[in-house]
């Protein structure tokens, strides 16, 4: 009943989310123009929008996609003249918007902040609390007849909405101006100014990563792994990822999410940040060798003791989400031989790519020159793998996918640093999941609700330890296995069980 | 070449035939009536429950098959002619729309792996519509297609089958009631605090459970359907669905020939089959699984052995003695006649939320020369049982609820006799349970001390540090 209520609640407000898109009036002014344009752009911006300008539009889609088309109409000439630093990018169009919007929304911003996000906690949490009334066990009733976790309508209504919201997100943001508006005053108490679309995204990030960590956390209270173990990627996302770049930046340093690393950040050896790092005296340096040190001597010490766990489901973020929000949809990955393959080309592909694309963009910083070895464009190399793997995979794909795909697309396929920790777990680390003796009795359970798309169970019914570079040590197979079967361990590395025994534990035959 | 022909693609069919694959190069096929592919019979309840699909419970992608050269055929076995070694397809009826056309196949080696069917004792309308057991795949489905009526069920027997189906059903939001012809749960198997700690779980779970109740018969309504059983106490509970699960017996109606009157005569040790072949409760067979006829073998629920090896029943329906089978008859097969061996007795199940794991011999009651320690934890949901020799302290057999515990370490404890205080103070080698669960060693160790007086100490902790470096 309660958690009836709280559905209807959730859905009401997220109903109200998606309207909000469509409130506010626009009225672009000289004004406006002036306060964001300056001398040649300001002129040429004049020019082209002039019919726009002081005109009133009740249309939120109208005048933004009105505004775009001027936009890209300057964005042409300027290509034609080749005048590349008088192009336009999309933040400008999306402040452009903001400041144009005029009406309830602009003037009601804490109040629609709470009718929006603040009762879409209000109703999710009224739906998971109630859980942890049921006795601790595994909570897995139902799931193949739930449309939304089974690719059925609501998995694919929930989909699309993510992909939508990726793709404005990273291309059109000025469509989803009003929700950096709801954000605004989150945004006013921690940094002073308004929101920008990364930290509207930030924040839903955030407290989605909190909200469905608390469902998880009552999914598996029975399982003291599993609740140190989210407790440490809310931990993470929320201070180390959110609120800490927002100190800094508060205290005019340069900020970083400290716990994020190449190549995940793919952007790390991008000359502008270098710049920054290096023009920030000591607390840049230190940023700068914390960064490198991160993956240079912390990944292979780490993954040596722990397993890339330590780091895939414990601290970072998109793994975070993955846990979290993706939980719902962890038993959608494809456990084929042959989606293992194409994993196994796809990770090691952008692996590649990372490392050529990283090679090129310091080459260029320290030679000058644009091309690599003389014949590779190293600028092209650096937008190409921000547009194919930095937004379409990790984002578009890698989340918006979950529904489809499963919760783990990006970190399966995409994500060049789980590569870089699988290679040196699957050879030279300690952990490894250990099967228990002939105790296994093929249930499936373990291989269904495998986020990774390992087939948990090949191994554990012939006695073989899983040694397998994609696992992320998220522990779910050892707790759904009904004969405690599945372990994860750290110990020897030559005590792995890397090639199954002839007969199991329990056949006292001749071997 | 030589064709080996194998009946029934569970478990231990299918071990058998993996194994003759590994180790030689001869025809196999799999005939099964049942399922196009093998399938874990032990995730039919997952399945019910949603947790996993159907094509989950196959441990194997259909590619396989082909990939290993194991032929698999969808087809009933009508009857076997062993003098010409032949087999001979049933034809298609309505009953089976899945089965393929009749005909025959030749075979040069047949293992008959022909599973377990759920045992029914001739109650009064033991056959209406939304009465069943659950073993096969066929039982699942019309189990699917009764739920939408079912308000309320029965389940009569106390078993493991009987528990799971208990789950099942209350997981879909049906009122259960669990019929139990024993004073307490599965307290034939069970040492009486085990017994209660389950019976607890069970009424926690708001399953509806009536001890020393048996059936008395089932009554249907005018559709042919359940409406209602009486108990033998004469209690009448209303209800559209009955689960009959007490026990399962070896499937071998396809081998068994009608006997004439028994009446007044003494039960003979085995009758004669189909062509000839040794029969009692199941197949016999010796102790390399070969039946009395020639080049025929059986492996699995369907067995009944002749001699069973030391500790073991003659009946074992358990999913790794099938497969233990399968592994050990494809050795035979494959020209080097290996022995059934099964080593330590271990077993585990999942009653809703507990987890249960034995290993070793722990009978309901104790025998005169071994005495038994048990500590129970405070929730009442864990707790560890450890039989041992009066005289040499030597460790006979362990139950564990609640804690995991490692396969590999209890049998070599066991199997090398090693002594009660050894196995205390070493506990925490055996502990399988996750990072950061709660370990109860030092807490097991002290109420033995207590009890006997003794002053041991724990030698080892599993910790997280302990296990790094």
């Amino acid at each position: 009943m309660l958690q009836k209520l709280g559905l209807i609640i959730f859905i009401a407000a997220f109903g109200l989310f998606i309207g909000t898109l469509g409130m506010n009036n626009y009225t672009l002014t000289n004004g406006i123009l002036e306060k964001i344009f300056k001398e040649d752009a300001l002129f040429d911006a004049k020019i082209e929008l002039a019919s726009m300008v002081d005109q009133s539009y009740s249309n939120a889609y109208t005048f933004t996609s009105e505004l775009s088309e001027g936009i890209k109409q300057l964005n042409k000439v300027y290509n034609a003249q080749q005048a590349w630093d008088k192009k336009i990018y999309e933040d400008t169009i999306l402040s452009i918007v903001k400041a144009s919007a005029n009406g309830y929304l602009v003037d009601n911003k804490g109040f629609m902040f709470f009718f929006t996000f603040g009762m879409a906690i209000f109703g999710a949490l009224l739906f998971i609390l109630p859980e942890a009334k049921k006795t601790a066990g595994i909570k897995n009733n139902g799931i193949y007849f739930n449309p939304a976790m089974t690719r059925k309508w609501l998995g694919i209504c929930i989909g699309t909405f993510l992909i939508s919201f990726y793709i404005a997100l990273y291309f059109k943001p000025q469509y989803i101006a009003n929700w950096t508006m709801l954000i605004d005053p989150v945004s006013k108490l921690i940094n002073g100014g308004e929101a920008s679309r990364w930290f509207m995204y930030g924040f839903l990030y955030t407290i989605s990563v909190l909200v469905m960590g608390i469902r998880y956390i009552i999914k598996y209270s029975h399982s003291k792994y599993q609740i140190i173990r989210t407790l440490s990627i809310m931990f993470f996302q929320t201070c180390i990822a959110f609120i800490l770049p927002e100190i800094m930046s508060n205290l005019n340093l340069p900020s970083a999410d400290l716990k994020n690393m190449w190549p995940l950040d793919y952007s790390f050896f991008f000359n502008y940040r270098l710049d920054k790092l290096l023009s920030s005296g000591a607390f840049g340096i230190f940023l700068l060798v914390w960064g490198i040190a991160l993956f240079v001597v912390g990944v292979p010490i780490m993954v040596y003791f722990f397993g890339k766990r330590w780091y895939c489901s414990w601290v970072c973020g998109c793994g975070g989400l993955a846990e979290t929000l993706g939980d719902p949809f962890r038993q959608l990955s494809d456990k084929s031989l042959k989606a293992w393959k194409i994993e196994r080309y796809l990770i090691h592909g952008v692996l590649a790519f990372a490392i050529i694309m990283t090679v090129g963009v310091l080459y260029t910083y320290f030679t000058g020159s644009y091309n690599l070895l003389g014949f590779i464009p190293t600028e092209s190399l650096k937008s190409g793998y921000g547009f194919m793997i930095g937004s379409i995979f990790s984002g578009v794909v890698g989340t918006g996918f979950y529904p489809l795909m499963g919760n783990r697309v990006w970190c399966r396929f995409g994500c060049p640093l789980a590569a870089y920790l699988g290679i040196i777990q699957r050879f030279k680390s300690k952990f490894r999941i250990t099967t228990n003796g002939g105790q296994c009795i093929s249930c499936g359970n373990c291989s269904t609700h495998c986020e990774m798309g390992i087939d948990v169970r090949a191994y554990a019914q012939k006695g073989q330890d899983i040694v397998r570079s994609s696992c992320v040590g998220c522990g779910v197979c050892s707790a759904v296995c009904p004969r405690g079967v599945l372990n994860l361990e750290n110990a020897e590395t030559g005590s792995r069980v890397m090639i199954a025994p002839d007969v199991l534990l329990g056949n006292l035959m001749e071997k | 070449m030589q064709h080996v022909v194998i009946i029934g693609n569970g478990i231990s069919g299918i071990t058998a035939a993996r194994h003759i694959r590994k180790q030689s190069d001869c025809k196999i096929t799999v005939i099964s009536g049942e399922t196009d592919y093998f399938f874990s019979r032990t995730a039919l309840m997952y399945i019910y429950m949603g947790h996993i699909k159907f094509e989950h419970s196959k441990p194997y992608e259909d590619w396989f098959w082909e990939k290993n050269r194991i032929e698999l055929r969808r087809a009933w076995v009508k009857t076997i002619d062993f003098e010409e070694k032949k087999l001979y397809f049933r034809l298609p009826n309505n009953d089976d729309k899945e089965a393929k056309i009749g005909g025959s196949i030749s075979y040069d080696k047949l293992i008959l792996a022909l599973g377990s069917t759920p045992n029914k004792f001739g109650w009064k309308g033991q056959n209406l519509v939304g009465v069943q057991g659950l073993y096969s795949y066929q039982d699942l489905e019309s189990l699917e297609e009764t739920t939408p009526r079912i308000k309320k069920a029965v389940i009569v027997g106390g078993g493991l089958i009987g528990i799971e189906l208990a789950e099942m059903l209350h997981s879909r939001g049906i009122d259960v009631t669990f019929l139990v012809r024993e004073s307490s749960f599965w307290n034939a198997i069970m040492p009486p605090e085990e017994s209660a700690m389950i019976s607890r779980h069970i009424k926690e779970n708001h399953i509806n459970l009536l001890f020393s109740s048996e059936l008395d018969e089932i009554i249907g309504d005018a559709n042919g359907e359940v409406k209602a059983i009486k108990t033998k106490q004469g209690e009448e509970i209303e209800c559209q669905f009955v689960g009959l699960t007490v026990g399962v017996s070896p499937n071998i109606s396809l081998l068994k020939v009608p006997q004439g009157n028994m009446i007044g005569r003494e039960k003979p040790a085995f009758v004669l089959g189909v062509g000839g072949i040794k029969l009692n409760h199941g197949i016999l067979v010796n102790e390399y699984l070969e039946t009395n006829i020639p080049d025929v073998y059986a492996i699995g629920d369907c067995v009944e052995h002749e001699n069973p090896p030391k500790g073991r029943k003659n009946i074992e329906q358990i999913w790794y003695t099938g497969r233990i089978m399968g592994e050990t008859i494809a050795r035979t097969i494959t020209g080097k006649r290996t022995k059934y061996q099964p080593g330590i007795f271990f077993n585990s199940a999942k009653f809703f939320d507990i987890e249960y794991q034995t290993y070793g011999q722990v009978p309901a009651e104790l025998s005169g020369d071994i005495k038994t320690f048990y500590w129970e934890q405070s929730s009442r949901r864990i707790c560890v049982r450890i039989n041992y020799t009066t005289e040499k302290h030597v460790v006979t057999g362990i139950n564990t609820f609640g804690i995991r515990m490692r396969h590999e370490i209890w049998d070599e404890w066991i199997s090398s006799g090693k002594s009660i205080e050894y196995v205390l103070e070493n506990l925490s080698k055996a502990n399988f349970d996750p990072e950061f669960y709660k370990q109860y060693e030092a807490e097991i160790l002290k109420k033995y001390n207590t009890e006997t007086g003794c002053s041991l100490t724990l030698k080892s902790k599993k910790g997280i540090f302990s296990k790094i470096f």
